[in-house]
């Protein structure tokens, strides 16, 4: 039998939204950080990682480029960058 | 990736509100929790079949029952003897919960479920195209209350949701803001720990449908606060036991970044009208601290 | 165990037996009987049951899927209105796979609006996806329950079934009835153990969104295990008359069918006066028979086809209409002898019963009379012409 349609948890990973990204992206300069976790927290993504001071970076496969990271950032430790 | 039970690959606009908001819920939830949602946005970007960002077991029926479905399972789970292990949760947008889904939220409120309720107010239909709901703010332009030549947007206020829940008698309400992670992820905690139904409308801003630029969605739900025009207020039996106090910024501060709001920039009387809104949140809920010298 | 019950009794009696987890229902005449004997049955702790009164029956057929999905059995019941505003649930509940069990009281649909039975409301419901069981008795209605149960949560099958009982007629008449025990009910129906739940040591998404590509197959799925139910209904009913002693076929019933020279084509209690109708033609010498659709949903074609298509002539009673087009049942009875060659040479449709308007033994008779070389289209029995004059101008 075909159905009913179940879907296995947190498989979306196999969907990169990566390529959604057009003009920027996130550059973690890992200078300034006192790791408040914000850029963590606020991504809609779910696509920042670390843990501890400069240890923060964002994964490009599911980054669409929003930059709420960027403009949460109380050290302006995170810039936007043109996507290469 | 960070360790999160509502997982990347899901296909909300860039920027999204009510993503980030969601998220935050689950994760403070923890793994011990049922979920039922709305149709809507949420829904749409997150199960895309055959992929889910969901890491706890939930389920989609229509876009006026979760509620009503969290009703059954919250009995189901009483029945087989698991009411105090697993925490159920039911969750819609603006529309799904003020609009189509009132009904069964009533009941499900009245009922006396042990359901945590999160409504993610994004202040319109978004997932059709922005179009009006109960909860969209007075002037906004959507796509059915369009500005015109003899319109200004939207009729109504928004329909006060909050005290509505809280008049159903439940011993916990709150509202809360994308723009303050932690408040919302504390209230939800908070919610969960305390038997019976509870509410939680959380501001989510929708950067295609506020038209404003997907960096700006935290600052913007920051400042709806801090206009006084989203006050985060908490309700405990009935009465407010908490409220978020702010130095008041002037309205235009809010209505300046969104382009929903972009026909009234030039029109003192319409702002005056909603500088007469927040004004009055401050004064009702007593929100007004003075800056310290 | 013999007892003299009323049907709403007897059906919430037979629920009990089956212990749903979860019942959940909105009340609605003529199903009320039903829910309110049930509500008593919990309050005295004879049920280890959670009942969940609802403000609606949307919200009733949306409770029982929330209850259904986390693996416990449920059961609701409804009728008419109650039954039109579940409808986009009922769809839900089929096309997710969980099998609720319900009873519908069948009752006419507003307006002009009318408590009392036909069969608009559940036979308007027929391309839910749902399962539809239509019982002549209050027998039936309750041996069907179990049989509802047994087939809608088989593990090839998961689908919800809907038992439909005529409004007052099986709700509120009063009939002998061979209530089974609590043993027996235990060696018929295992207890529910679905493949899929919501479980958060197993965390599913369950009622994702689908595009193009796969929407199809899911329908095409849904289609296909009614199918499987034609071929399983059956094998449960001798399982059944096994454990219970009674026999039925469970899709339909032909009753003095075989030399008939006439049949009447019906479903629900109106079997019941047309049985007598055809005893007593009989004793005149009439060939005459009934042939009962037991199983609207799936609707056995083929058993259909086999057992009619040696009689000459076929009057086809519909409770129900199509407006502006055949009447329901005779439209699907016709479509089973499309392009047959052998087939009845007249099948002729009858509307009857409407909004609860009695179908007595000489309304059946008349059918039989009517029933001649000429073919009837939706004819109405027992029409009051007199009234068509009145109007508003």
């Amino acid at each position: 039998m075909f159905g009913p349609l179940v879907c296995k948890p947190q498989s979306s990973r196999n969907n990169k939204t990566g390529p959604w990204r057009t003009e920027l992206r996130p550059k973690y300069l890992k200078k300034d950080c006192i790791a408040c976790n914000m850029c963590l927290i606020v991504c809609p993504e779910a696509c920042i990682s670390g843990n501890g001071k400069n240890t923060y970076d964002f994964d490009p496969d599911f980054c669409k480029g929003c930059g709420l990271c960027a403009a949460v950032c109380p050290k302006k430790d995170i810039e936007m960058v043109k996507e290469g | 990736m960070s360790k999160t039970l509502f997982n990347s690959g899901h296909t909300a606009c860039a920027g999204c509100g009510q993503s980030m908001a969601a998220r935050l819920v689950i994760d403070a939830a923890g793994p011990n929790t049922i979920v039922a949602n709305n149709t809507g946005c949420l829904e749409v970007f997150s199960t895309k079949y055959p992929e889910t960002s969901w890491g706890i077991p939930w389920i989609h029926s229509l876009f006026e029952n979760a509620a009503a479905v969290a009703s059954g399972i919250e009995s189901a789970i009483k029945y087989l003897g698991k009411g105090d292990e697993i925490n159920v949760i039911a969750q819609a947008g603006d529309g799904g919960t003020a609009d189509i889904g009132l009904q069964a939220l009533s009941g499900m409120l009245e009922r006396g479920h042990n359901i945590l309720y999160v409504c993610y107010d994004n202040e319109a239909y978004m997932n059709t195209g922005v179009q009006r709901s109960g909860l969209t703010p007075f002037d906004t332009n959507t796509t059915t209350s369009p500005v015109g030549s003899v319109s200004s947007g939207n009729l109504r206020p928004k329909k006060p949701m909050p005290e509505i829940a809280n008049a159903h008698g439940i011993p916990y309400v709150a509202t809360a803001s994308a723009g303050f992670p932690q408040d919302l992820q504390r209230k939800v905690k908070k919610a969960i720990s305390i038997k019976g139904p509870k509410y939680i409308q959380v501001h989510v801003p929708c950067p295609l449908g506020w038209r404003h630029e997907t960096n700006l969605t935290m600052q913007i739900a920051k400042l709806a606060v801090e206009t006084g025009l989203y006050p985060l207020i908490e309700y405990e039996n009935g009465i407010i036991s908490a409220r978020r106090s702010i130095t008041p910024k002037p309205v235009e501060e809010y209505l300046k970044l969104q382009g929903r709001f972009k026909h009234l920039l030039q029109d003192p009387e319409e702002i005056k009208k909603i500088q007469d809104i927040a004004d009055n949140n401050i004064k009702k809920y007593g929100l007004k601290v003075e800056l310290q010298q | 165990m013999k007892e003299f019950l009323e049907g709403s009794k007897a059906i919430a009696e037979i629920v009990k037996f089956c212990k749903p987890g979860v019942i959940s229902a909105y009340p609605i005449t003529p199903q009320t009987h039903i829910v309110e004997e049930l509500a008593q049955i919990v309050a005295d702790g004879k049920l280890n049951a959670q009942f969940v009164n609802v403000e609606s029956e949307h919200s009733a057929a949306s409770t029982v899927l929330g209850s259904v999905a986390c693996g416990v059995r449920s059961y609701t019941a409804t009728s008419s209105q109650g039954l039109f505003l579940m409808a986009e649930v009922l769809y839900n509940i089929s096309g997710m796979r969980f099998p609720v069990i319900m009873t519908t009281a069948a009752r006419a649909i507003s307006a002009p609006i009318s408590i009392w039975n036909d069969h608009q409301d559940v036979v308007s419901l027929r391309d839910s996806g749902w399962i539809q069981f239509h019982a002549e008795n209050i027998q039936e209605a309750v041996d069907l329950h179990l049989i509802a149960y047994k087939l809608g949560e088989d593990k090839s099958i998961m689908l919800p079934v809907m038992v439909c009982i005529d409004g007052f007629i099986l709700t509120h008449g009063v009939e002998t009835v061979n209530m089974p025990s609590q043993e027996d009910v235990d060696k018929f129906l295992p207890p529910y153990n679905p493949p899929y739940k919501l479980d958060v040591k197993n965390p599913l998404t369950l009622g994702p969104l689908v595009d193009p590509e796969f929407y199809t197959e899911a329908r095409f799925a849904l289609n296909e295990t009614h199918k499987e139910a034609l071929e399983l209904i059956p094998k449960i009913t001798l399982e059944f008359s096994k454990v219970f002693g009674r026999n039925y076929n469970g899709l339909i019933e032909s009753y003095q069918v075989k030399d008939a020279e006439r049949v009447i084509v019906a479903m629900g209690s109106v079997c019941g006066t047309i049985k007598e109708a055809v005893d007593e033609l009989r004793r005149k010498g009439r060939k005459v028979g009934l042939l009962k659709i037991t199983s609207l949903r799936p609707f056995p074609v083929s058993q259909i086809c086999e057992a009619l298509k040696t009689i000459p002539k076929i009057a086809v009673v519909d409770r129900a209409l199509s407006m502006g087009s055949f009447a329901p049942l005779a439209s699907e009875i016709k479509a089973v002898f499309f392009g047959k060659l052998k087939k009845p040479k007249i099948i002729s449709s009858f509307i009857v019963g409407l909004g609860g308007r009695d179908i007595t033994k000489e309304s059946i008779k008349e059918i039989f009379r009517l029933l001649t070389g000429k073919e009837k289209q939706g004819e109405f029995i027992d029409l009051k012409p007199e009234l068509l004059k009145e109007s508003y101008e």
